[in-house]
């Protein structure tokens, strides 16, 4: 029985764990690190199930977190919306978002789907640098909420908080919606339309010959992956409380977020939570005690490794050995 | 005589400026087994593929069992009981040959039943197949005669009315050739419609009651196997003469 529910148990420890690393008193820097690592996961989980099930190479991770992220700019400029509903909002016109270029792009294969899914991502970034509402080029400052509330209880505060500071609560709060994403793309894995984003990856004219609807699963496929990626994106904002379009619309989301699953092993979900961890803490590392700019270096130099020695990522390479 | 299973009336098809198909008119009969010929080029695929929508015929209709398939998805088309093995076999590689099989009755002939129920549906059809032990092998591993089974299988686990078979027996040696033969017949003796698709002469006029035979896109001849063998223009098409 306990066995059945093991990834449950386990999520809802992680919770737990987490909660508990926000009572501790930890230096702000580890949940500053802590939650650009897990943010990192989720990204990896999100493009999995478009491009680790289905092989749908999607290079516009940067535009779904792009308007994400300028989501959660426009709802604060307009009426100070509080996070929560930032980030479902977020979700929900990323998921939009993903549908829409979904119906216009799928018929595109391989490598054309990448390059338009690209393009959408410069599109988007070229949109918001125009548009003075969100700060336009130049970015914008956010300032949290003081003492924000939930349920009558005050979420953020140094002494009658839930947590003492906003890095413990965003730290959380991105830890929920992680294990949320991971919990999402199990489901998929294990459920008919993993099974038959596989086929489509396999032979997609076999696939459509043997019955399975195509376009439909790959239309669930890029809104569900879309929407996780635009919250990782809604609740960017508030973490990094100054954003500019280079930053949410920065490419080298679209490096990492396809290097984790394949560092990590694509056909499972486990594969982009290895990955993520990884590269996201080798990243933090490497920001920290060499150079923010060679971390991008060193994620090269994985890559490269990771293709030649374990095509498989990660997993693959642990099933063989046993 | 009853309604056809399948006619078609009239289909063209371009590429371009290339006519691939031009006015082919015939149809099929429930329970038929029914060959298609012609050279290479000829446009036997095209056709196959304008039946199993892959490919949308330009001009012209398909009907089968009473539904006018013109527009309709290839996925429709297979839920509606017609479904076709590829020339060049196209197995789903990151899967064993038993998740092969489980694809279409999950999709399409058991929907909605459990996974035991799939599974059991699947090892049926392999047994029959005479490929129960390949099972749970990666179809990396499988040979060419195995290839060929898995892609009769896997079509055949869709449980067509029609099925099709494209070029099922290429590259087989004469064993395995009256292997698959024997195993097409079985299907049609269990009320399986079949067209099959051949370059295989002995084959293809031992199977079907009834061959057509297309010429650059053109229907050249349709009769009984002895007939089309001695048809004049049959024989140009092949022959050159």
């Amino acid at each position: 029985m306990i066995m059945r529910y093991k990834f449950e148990i386990g999520c809802v420890a992680f919770l737990v764990l987490a909660f508990i690393l926000t009572q501790l008193g930890l230096n702000r820097f580890f949940f500053f690190a802590g939650f650009a690592v897990l943010q990192f996961i989720m990204i990896a989980t999100a493009w999995n199930i478009l491009g680790g099930y289905g092989g749908y190479i999607n290079f516009g991770t940067a535009g779904f977190l792009g308007v994400g992220s300028y989501t959660s700019i426009a709802l604060i400029q307009w009426s100070n919306v509080s996070i929560v509903p930032q980030i479902i909002a977020a979700a929900a016109l990323a998921g939009l978002l993903g549908l829409a270029i979904g119906y216009f792009t799928l018929r595109l294969k391989g490598v054309y789907f990448a390059i338009a899914t690209l393009a959408l991502a410069i599109v988007l970034e070229t949109v918001v640098n125009n548009w003075d509402f969100v700060g336009g080029a130049a970015g914008i400052s956010i300032l949290p909420t003081r003492k924000p509330e939930l349920l009558g209880a005050v979420i953020v505060d140094r002494k009658i908080g839930v947590f003492g500071n906003y890095k413990e609560f965003l730290f959380f709060l991105i830890a929920g919606m992680t294990i949320f994403s991971v919990w999402v793309a199990r489901t998929i894995e294990k459920g008919k339309l993993g099974r038959g984003l596989n086929a489509i990856k396999d032979n997609e004219e076999a696939a459509e010959s043997m019955g399975v609807p195509t376009l439909r699963l790959k239309l669930i496929a890029t809104t569900i992956s879309g929407a996780l990626m635009g919250a990782a994106g809604g609740i960017f904002p508030s973490y990094l409380t100054f954003i500019d379009p280079l930053t949410a619309f920065n490419l080298e989301f679209a490096v990492y977020s396809l290097a984790m699953p394949m560092i990590g092993g694509t056909f499972t979900w486990i594969g982009p939570v290895l990955g993520g961890l990884l590269l996201g803490t080798v990243q933090q590392v490497a920001i920290v005690t060499i150079s923010s700019e060679l971390n991008l270096l060193i994620l090269g130099v994985v890559l490269v490794v990771f293709v030649t020695f374990a095509p498989h990522g990660l997993v693959g390479w642990f099933m063989k050995k046993n | 005589m009853s309604e056809p299973l399948l006619n078609i009336d009239s289909v063209t098809k371009n590429f371009g400026g290339f006519t691939a198909l031009s006015n082919v008119t015939t149809e099929v009969q429930v329970g038929e087994r029914f060959g298609l010929i012609g050279p290479n080029g000829s446009g036997k695929t095209t056709l196959i593929n304008c039946i199993s929508g892959l490919l949308n015929n330009d001009g012209g209709t398909i009907t089968f069992d009473g539904h006018n398939l013109n527009g309709m998805k290839a996925h429709k088309r297979t839920a509606a009981g017609i479904t076709r093995t590829f020339q060049i076999p196209r197995p789903f590689h990151s899967m064993t040959v038993m998740d092969n099989l489980k694809i279409p009755i999950e999709f399409v002939s058991g929907t909605g039943a459990s996974q035991a129920a799939i599974a059991e549906q699947a090892m049926s059809i392999l047994e029959t197949m005479g490929m129960a032990e390949k099972a749970h092998q990666e179809t990396s591993g499988l040979t060419q005669i195995e290839l060929r089974k898995l892609e009769l299988a896997r079509a055949i686990a869709a449980k067509p009315k029609l099925l099709i078979s494209d070029e099922a027996m290429a590259g087989l040696t004469g064993n395995e050739v009256d292997e698959v033969l024997e195993i097409l017949i079985s299907f049609n003796e269990q009320g399986m419609t079949i067209i099959m698709i051949e370059h295989i002469m002995r084959a293809v006029m031992q199977f079907s009651h009834r061959v057509i035979c297309l010429d650059a896109g053109e229907l050249i001849a349709e009769g009984k196997p002895d007939e089309i063998v001695k048809d004049k223009g049959v024989e140009r098409a092949y022959l050159g003469v």
